[in-house]
């Protein structure tokens, strides 16, 4: 976690804006594991996020309560806690798909409209007649627009992404035929398209195989390694552990958020759960909010 | 009938399309909420010109749209879901429509507007019908890509464009355009089902969007010209004949459809290897 900058202006030195090394994506191209293939360089400043006292909710409710702090860029974050502590609403909040109650979401060196967001499985229409390319190649969104279209070169990324993620022949299939475990690693082959600085991902190893986890954080991991600030929200505390140096441990208000070892405490733990089982729905109006 | 089929065709190049991404979008109830909605503006035409074609439209459209958007507003602003909103408008809609009619005409001149004319389309009513199939197929294509994100990822659409809402409104700015031009041909209630008849036929014989408007297309033309010669031979009203053949094609689907279809179901089929 980082302090939120003032309205003024960034501490730029502290938060690391930073111009990316790997320009060159040829030197991606061709590696044929998983997690190896072709990764979109960044060619610009890498975003950070900060929220400045923000609660996000429905029907004046706060499923997130006056939440301060920033993902500095680059950086690599793990959003836990409890079933209905705010974590995916949290990540919709910072993609403006849900309007904040009180605070605001402040971006810096990206936008959140170049931003790239998995939602969780259960919000994407699986049935739609739609094949993998297809759907891939909507990560190309800003470069195809409403109408261009899928030229030799842009199909050939297409296909790049695919082979990152070990869909190489998977081109043409239908989505609606593909496993739980391969239509997430089709929607990571969107991700790695969109080319985005910052990345969301909301519970991207769910219901998924150990070895499409591998891969997949293999993926993840060179995105973040590339510069790009990745947050995840997870329920995995162990893969947090291991793989994940920040963490917010989110229980509808903020119970801790840094360094992961210094998070994922037992105290916090039980913090977070106190905090969820103690929750009010009768609640009177919140005094910080109505100052 | 030459004509009549032409009118019928036309009506048929707008609607087929529509309702597939009507049915995609799980909306397929929508194109029947929307032919009623039209109905308080057709009858007041009616009130002010009689029979005109034009006039009857242009209040159809007005309403049309008019609930279209009321419902829009209402399912981004509130809690309410688009069906529930839709459900709410139309059903005012209709009721107005209803007193509308009744307070100068018969049943007779309300069964024209439910039913239509097929048989007695002029050359202006022609003419409507093949500007709004003009301007229908440019329309999706243009607005195709956004339509397929909002139907398998509304939330990507979001992130990645604001255009989600003027899309969304075009889209159903020309269910209502073709509903409105599906009435001069077969009567608002029969419009709908040369929209979804068809989308649902096709959903059952092709795995693509892009086979599903293909099927769609040739199952509503075979409903168009096969339903013509039934009304025609049998002396029955045309759009009933239409909508009826078009079923038809539809149960006739669900029995014979390869992969999808009932007898696929108890059919041995031999398997590949990976």
């Amino acid at each position: 976690m980082v302090a939120p900058p003032s309205r003024r202006g960034l501490r730029r030195d502290s938060f690391g804006q930073r111009w990316l090394n790997h320009h060159d994506k040829n030197a991606f191209a061709g590696a044929s594991s998983v997690g190896g293939g072709m990764i979109t360089p960044l060619g610009e400043i890498a975003g950070s996020i900060f929220l400045h006292d923000l609660t996000l909710g429905y029907e004046r409710h706060p499923a997130v309560h006056h939440l301060s702090g920033g993902f500095a860029a680059g950086s690599l974050t793990a959003v836990v806690g409890p079933n209905g502590a705010g974590k995916s609403t949290l990540l919709k909040g910072m993609m403006g798909l849900l309007r904040p109650l009180a605070g605001r979401v402040d971006w810096r060196g990206t936008i959140a409209r170049h931003a790239a967001y998995l939602p969780q499985q259960a919000e994407l229409e699986r049935d739609f007649p739609i094949t993998v390319e297809g759907v891939v190649s909507l990560g190309l969104w800003h470069q195809l627009g409403l109408w261009r279209p899928l030229t030799a070169s842009l199909r050939k990324q297409v296909q790049e992404a695919l082979a990152t993620v070990g869909l190489a022949s998977f081109a043409k299939r239908e989505v609606s035929s593909l496993s739980g475990g391969q239509f997430q690693r089709m929607l990571f082959a969107r991700m790695i398209l969109q080319g985005a600085s910052v990345i969301l991902l909301d519970e991207p190893f769910t219901a998924i195989d150990h070895r499409t986890i591998e891969d997949l954080l293999a993926v993840m991991d060179r995105l973040h390694r590339e510069g790009r600030t990745v947050v995840a929200v997870l329920h995995d505390l162990d893969l947090v552990r291991h793989r994940f140096p920040q963490t917010l441990l989110l229980a509808r208000e903020l119970v801790a958020w840094g360094p992961t070892a210094d998070v994922l405490t037992t105290n916090n733990l039980k913090r977070a759960q106190a905090l969820q089982e103690a929750w009010d729905e009768q609640a009177p109006v919140c005094a910080r909010g109505a100052a | 009938m030459r004509r009549a089929l032409a009118g019928c065709l036309f009506v048929a190049i707008g609607c087929a399309p529509i309702g597939v991404f009507l049915l995609l979008r799980r909306m397929s109830l929508m194109g029947d909420a929307m032919s009623h909605a039209i109905l308080p503006g057709a009858a007041v035409g009616f009130l002010l010109a009689g029979m005109s074609v034009s006039v009857l439209s242009l209040g159809g459209l007005a309403a049309g749209l008019a609930v279209a958007l009321a419902a829009g507003v209402t399912t981004r602003t509130t809690i309410l879901r688009e069906d529930a909103s839709l459900a709410a408008f139309y059903l005012i809609s209709l009721a107005l429509g209803v007193v509308l009619v009744s307070l100068k005409g018969s049943n007779v001149d309300l069964l024209h507007v439910l039913f239509g004319t097929v048989l007695a389309l002029d050359d202006s009513a022609l003419l409507l019908l093949a500007g709004i199939a003009a301007l229908t197929l440019p329309l999706l294509i243009l607005i195709r890509r956004p339509l397929v994100i909002e139907c398998f990822d509304p939330s990507f659409l979001r992130v990645v464009s604001g255009c989600g809402p003027v899309v969304h409104m075009v889209f159903l700015a020309l269910v209502v355009l073709n509903l409105v031009g599906g009435f001069q041909a077969l009567g608002t209630l029969m419009a709908v089902g040369l929209m979804m008849l068809p989308a649902t036929t096709a959903r059952l014989w092709a795995r693509t969007l892009g086979g599903m408007i293909g099927v769609s297309l040739l199952t509503a033309f075979a409903a168009s010209y096969l339903g013509l010669l039934f009304s025609y031979h049998a002396t029955l009203p045309s759009g009933p004949a239409i909508v009826l053949t078009a079923g038809m094609l539809l149960i006739l689907s669900l029995f014979l459809a390869p992969h999808r279809g009932l007898f696929s179901r108890y059919w041995a089929h031999s398997h590949l290897e990976g």
